[in-house]
């Protein structure tokens, strides 16, 4: 008598039990859901925006022309290769460094005191407001030599990707199983060709990941290139002189009471964008596991 | 090495690095079971420290020149440990340390001096879970090979064939060598984590619970490539598995508490152990 007055409570409870979770999941579920499309209409709004406003601005002459006074036509051929020079020399030098400081990280310093501190120091690089980083690089560089600069430019973009580049390194190749580092050892190789021939091979993809999420992230960049590479309304290619960027144009053109200029300045901030997705479309496409 | 050249046709000998010298017999410790047969690796009076916790106590074991020794027991009674000590993958580990003495070919290789990276070319490992590389199965053989020879193209696709064929996947794989490793079944990738140890051409092969982690056919394919690399292989095992161990070993050691019990030909010690906690053990008693 009694057992089976247990069970039937048991039972009941069960399915209260059951009745709250089901509630509960049907609210966390409808509170993540609206955070997504709210999330999501932001970035529609914009990508639509940009689109619209984007499309109708650029032209055959925005790639052929480099930028002119106000109301004489123009493009935007030296910002467009101006930002394609300063993003791939910034992430050629700051790729390796943060590789290497990311791999000591990971592989050499895990625990030691130093490796703490260096951490600590470049995650706060990672959240630096990158005026300061345009700033640190002016009285680096752009003060003693008199003048702005493209490279300039690009070591400001550089300080930038070195941050990420250590930080995903490290996630990465903490991430690779002891197993796979052990079973390289075990078959007589050295740790430093186990990192090079085995670990970064396999942390490639996220490795990869992280460096054009750096790239993404410097391609629109504006703030550090304002102290450091300045800008240049003319065709140049010299690093030693300021030299133009999609960024700093779109600041400059988009704040104008010019509407040509304006125009163009969406057609740079499309350009960025589309830009920046292609990379990601790339990427995808060649790091995607081969089966 | 310690293997009939004859019985390897498509190895090119030329190649041959490594040559180890004649065997040389330590003092017996008194810890072999297999009459005749010379240690190929001998433990003497070995203890392991993680730390301050003694993991291992005062280990005498022979390994019989190409026989299988397996090391059963209950989880934590160091066997696992003891493997690591005989390719020195502790070194890896900070506070881990060994005492004693472990012979191979009259070279303690506890020795501080030792060179590691020679070492575990001579005294290979295969692991519990696979570990193929993410790189395709040639390059997963050619990886090991590369670390202690210089080898020619053609020289190379003869021993990644020799030893895909030795570990009994050759078959299976000759037509996509190029492909990745990691796109093999489980028990194909344990095979190929074999073949890429055994191409380095060790003397000694450790194999720490290599099919816990497979179906019983692929178990069933490792304990017969087992038996087939005895011919060459000084061979540990180390396994949970009692059948496993009657089925593969020559001689086995029960290990309890970071002692080795007792060590008995495979036969004698199922059928007629001398110790009670040995008995209490196979007979499932506890552990």
């Amino acid at each position: 008598m009694s057992a089976t007055l247990t069970i039937t409570r048991d039972r009941r409870v069960a399915e209260m039990l059951s009745r709250r979770r089901q509630r509960s999941n049907a609210v966390v579920k409808t509170l993540c859901l609206i955070a997504t499309l709210i999330g999501l209409a932001f970035l529609v709004s914009i990508l639509l925006t940009l689109v619209l406003r984007g499309a109708g601005a650029i032209a055959l002459s925005t790639f052929t022309h480099v930028t002119k006074a106000p109301g004489s036509g123009g493009g935007l051929l030296n910002a467009i290769i101006g930002s394609l020079i300063q993003t791939v020399v910034g992430t050629a030098i700051g790729t390796p460094i943060g590789l290497l400081a990311g791999t000591y990280l990971a592989e050499y310093a895990s625990g030691s005191r130093l490796g703490d501190v260096i951490r600590f120091v470049s995650d706060i690089l990672l959240s630096a407001p990158s005026i300061l980083i345009g700033l640190f690089v002016y009285q680096l560089m752009v003060a003693p030599a008199g003048g702005f600069s493209g490279i300039a430019g690009c070591v400001a973009l550089a300080v930038i990707v070195i941050p990420i580049v250590v930080r995903t390194t490290e996630d990465m190749l903490r991430l690779i199983p002891v197993s796979l580092r052990e079973a390289a050892v075990a078959l007589g190789a050295p740790k430093w060709k186990s990192i090079t021939l085995i670990c970064y091979r396999a942390a490639r993809d996220g490795i990869a990941t992280g460096v054009l999420l750096a790239v993404a992230r410097i391609a629109g960049e504006t703030a550090p290139l304002l102290f450091t590479s300045l800008g240049n309304l003319n065709w140049s290619l010299d690093l030693t002189q300021p030299m133009s960027s999609l960024p700093v144009t779109i600041y400059q053109y988009a704040g104008s009471a010019f509407d040509d200029w304006v125009q163009l300045a969406w057609a740079g901030a499309l350009i960025i964008t589309m830009g920046v997705l292609a990379i990601n479309v790339v990427a995808r496409l060649v790091l995607r596991p081969r089966s | 090495m310690p293997n009939d050249p004859n019985e390897r046709p498509t190895l090119p000998m030329s190649t041959t690095l490594n040559m180890a010298p004649p065997l040389v017999r330590e003092q017996s410790s008194a810890a072999s079971v297999l009459a005749g047969v010379p240690a190929r690796l001998s433990i003497q009076n070995l203890d392991f420290y993680y730390g301050a916790n003694r993991a291992l106590k005062s280990v005498d074991l022979d390994l019989p020149d190409r026989k299988v020794t397996a090391m059963i027991g209950p989880s934590g009674c160091g066997k696992s440990t003891l493997l690591r000590v005989l390719n020195r993958m502790y070194d890896l580990y900070p506070g881990q340390r060994a005492e004693g003495r472990v012979m191979l070919d009259g070279e303690n290789i506890l020795d501080p001096g030792l060179d590691l990276n020679q070492l575990r070319s001579r005294v290979g490992m295969v692991f519990q879970k696979p570990t193929p590389f993410p790189m395709s199965i040639y390059d997963n053989i050619a990886f090991g090979v590369k670390l202690h020879e210089r080898l020619s193209k053609s020289a190379m696709d003869e021993r990644v064939e020799w030893s895909l064929s030795r570990a009994a996947l050759w078959g299976e794989v000759k037509d996509r060598l190029a492909s990745s490793a990691t796109g093999l079944s489980g028990g194909q990738q344990q095979r190929l984590c074999i073949a890429r140890t055994i191409a380095v051409r060790p003397e000694v092969i450790l194999l720490d619970e290599p099919t816990s982690a497979l179906d019983p056919i692929s178990t069933l394919k490792v304990e017969e490539l087992i038996d087939e690399l005895k011919q060459d292989f000084t061979i540990a095992i180390v396994t949970h598995n009692m059948q496993q161990a009657a089925r593969c070993a020559d001689q086995v050691a029960f290990f309890y508490m970071g002692e080795m019990v007792e060590v008995a030909a495979a036969a004698q010690m199922f059928t007629a152990p001398k110790q009670k906690r040995t008995q209490d053990y196979i007979t499932g008693r506890f552990g």
